[in-house]
């Protein structure tokens, strides 16, 4: 094989790939993008003029405003829940016996394979007015009033973790996996506490699991379109519903652009960043 | 390895609670004996699950999801196995950018390929089209498989392929009867991993699926919005036990874990 027939052979295997993405993803992308630089008109439809009104109007209307403060808090609110109660399970779950592990590795991760629109159906049956939440509450005396919790920040909040946790227990059980026990059983032998050996050798080994979860959990509830829709509906729209409503309701699709354009800034932003932080403060970790 | 606590195999319990009470709930509810949303309280009934077979929409929208998510990861599959054994085993120029192209859906979220998709799509006059739905899918879906293959590429010997080589054997030849069978695992893997994500993706379906070319995902979605009732509850069952189903099988050859492991 003389040396440029070797050179050759790398391209014409990826070849194949690159020709239907750039096709297929980068030309869609682009027309997303050059289409949020027009205007839109009520009667006439898309302009052919440039502009960065749309822009403007997302960043700068409280009407907006109000969605992105309000997909931020959510996905906010949902990494620190998921932190809180998945870091907890991943150290449980690498603590089990290998044959419990195994059982409840599959609990915790197989809804992952169902559905989204699934997930979220199991929990606005327990919100509805009629729901489970309402003969629980009976029960317990707390006065005949339905509970809903269906539109609600709580309820999208709570069904958002169920969906998203599980991403979380697979990144620290990950880097739990990666952790030297004898580490552990060194600073107990020395006279550590259990709860000093956690704090001070366990949790730091475990930060870079807690980091990238952190960063799919945020990620995803930013641009999370089924669960807030279907318990947030039209009454408390995130991001992605606002756009799906500017897309398919209002017809306007520039500033529909607009907002999907920032949507995706947003996340490679976050994405790329984390990635710096990382190699950063992880590096002794990582290598 | 130090023994857990009380308190933390209660926390365990109450955790694996609420991930399943949503699921357990599902179940519970398609199995009412009522003709509205209730727990079947006056015993089981299966009334639900035959008038399954009374709404042909949804039984559609099955197979078009099924047929779609085979095409899809097929195709995913034939683009991201010679990309993967190119990234895997050759280094040469812009093979990073290559790959990070190839990976980059991961970072798009569902929504905004939807919207590129319908705009361009109906600007080239293919809205609505199962081609166009099934290309979109590929797109979204190739960067599970590619990981896979990736995995199982990277790292391995040429020393067989080489033995097989010098033995006269043609470069096909090599690679069908020794370099595919050595990455085997991964590539099926990345196939049913592929398949999967096609076939729950409801996001990107939305913006892209015609009534003609409805995904059940889609269909169930719009199902949801206008009315709760039992019937979506005991389709949903089924896709349920399927899904069990399938995951007791991945589970076994590959393990859940290695799957999902920077999935997201």
């Amino acid at each position: 094989m003389s040396t440029s027939q070797v050179k050759k052979v790398p391209y014409l295997l990826t070849t194949p790939g690159v020709l239907f993405f750039a096709l297929l993803l980068g030309a869609p992308m682009v027309m997303t993008f050059l289409l949020s630089l027009h205007s839109y008109d009520f009667n006439t439809g898309i302009q052919t003029d440039w502009t960065i009104a749309n822009y403007i109007e997302v960043l700068g209307d409280p009407y907006f405003q109000k969605i992105f403060a309000r997909t931020f808090g959510l996905s906010l609110l949902v990494t620190v829940i998921c932190i809180l109660i998945g870091v907890p399970e991943a150290y449980v779950l690498s603590r089990l016996s290998s044959k419990w592990r195994s059982i409840f590795l599959l609990i915790v991760l197989g809804p992952l394979l169902i559905s989204v629109v699934v997930r979220t159906l199991g929990w606005a049956l327990f919100f509805g007015g009629n729901g489970v939440l309402t003969m629980i509450s009976q029960a317990l005396g707390f006065g005949d009033e339905p509970v809903s919790l269906m539109f609600t920040f709580t309820g999208m909040t709570i069904a958002l973790v169920h969906v998203l946790v599980p991403f979380m227990v697979i990144s620290v059980w990950a880097s739990l996996q990666k952790i030297d026990p004898q580490s552990e059983d060194a600073g107990l032998s020395l006279g550590a506490s259990k709860m000093t050996v956690l704090r001070r050798i366990t949790l730091p080994q475990a930060m870079p699991g807690i980091l990238s979860g952190s960063i799919i959990v945020f990620a995803l509830t930013a641009s999370a379109f089924a669960t807030p829709a279907i318990i947030g509906g039209r009454r408390l729209k995130v991001v992605a519903t606002a756009a799906y409503d500017e897309y398919l309701s209002t017809l306007n699709w520039p500033l529909g652009a607009a907002i999907a354009v920032i949507l995706l800034l947003a996340n490679i932003l976050i994405i790329v960043s984390y990635n710096k932080v990382i190699e950063r403060r992880f590096a002794n970790i990582f290598e | 390895m130090q023994k857990l606590g009380l308190t933390a195999l209660i926390f365990h319990a109450i955790f694996v609670i609420f991930i399943l009470a949503p699921l357990v709930m599902v179940v519970a509810v398609s199995f009412t004996d009522k003709g509205y949303l209730s727990l079947p309280t006056d015993g089981l009934s299966l009334r639900w699950f035959y008038a399954i077979l009374d709404n042909p929409d949804f039984i559609d929208a099955f197979w078009m999801s099924l047929w779609l998510a085979f095409i899809s990861a097929s195709i995913a599959v034939i683009i991201s196995v010679p990309a993967a054994l190119a990234i895997a085993r050759h280094k040469f120029p812009g093979r990073d950018t290559i790959s990070a192209f190839l990976l980059s859906p991961l970072m798009i979220p569902h929504l905004v390929l939807g919207v590129a998709f319908l705009q361009f799509y109906s600007s080239i006059g293919l809205g609505g089209s199962f081609f166009g739905l099934a290309a979109a899918h590929v797109i979204l879906i190739t960067p599970y498989s590619l990981r896979l293959a990736l995995a199982s590429a990277t790292g391995l010997s040429t020393d067989a392929e080489n033995a097989a080589l010098t033995l006269g054997a043609s470069k096909f030849t090599v690679f069908r009867r020794i370099t595919l069978p050595l990455i085997l695992p991964g590539v099926a893997g990345g196939w049913i991993l592929a398949f999967i994500t096609s076939f729950d993706e409801l996001t990107m379906s939305v913006f892209v699926a015609s009534p003609a070319t409805q995904t059940l995902p889609v269909k169930m979605y719009h199902h949801i919005t206008q009315t709760i009732d039992p019937l979506i509850a005991s389709i949903s069952t089924v896709l349920i036990v399927l899904t069990f189903i399938v995951m007791l099988i991945l589970d076994r050859f590959y393990g859940l874990d290695k799957i999902f492991i920077g999935k997201g």
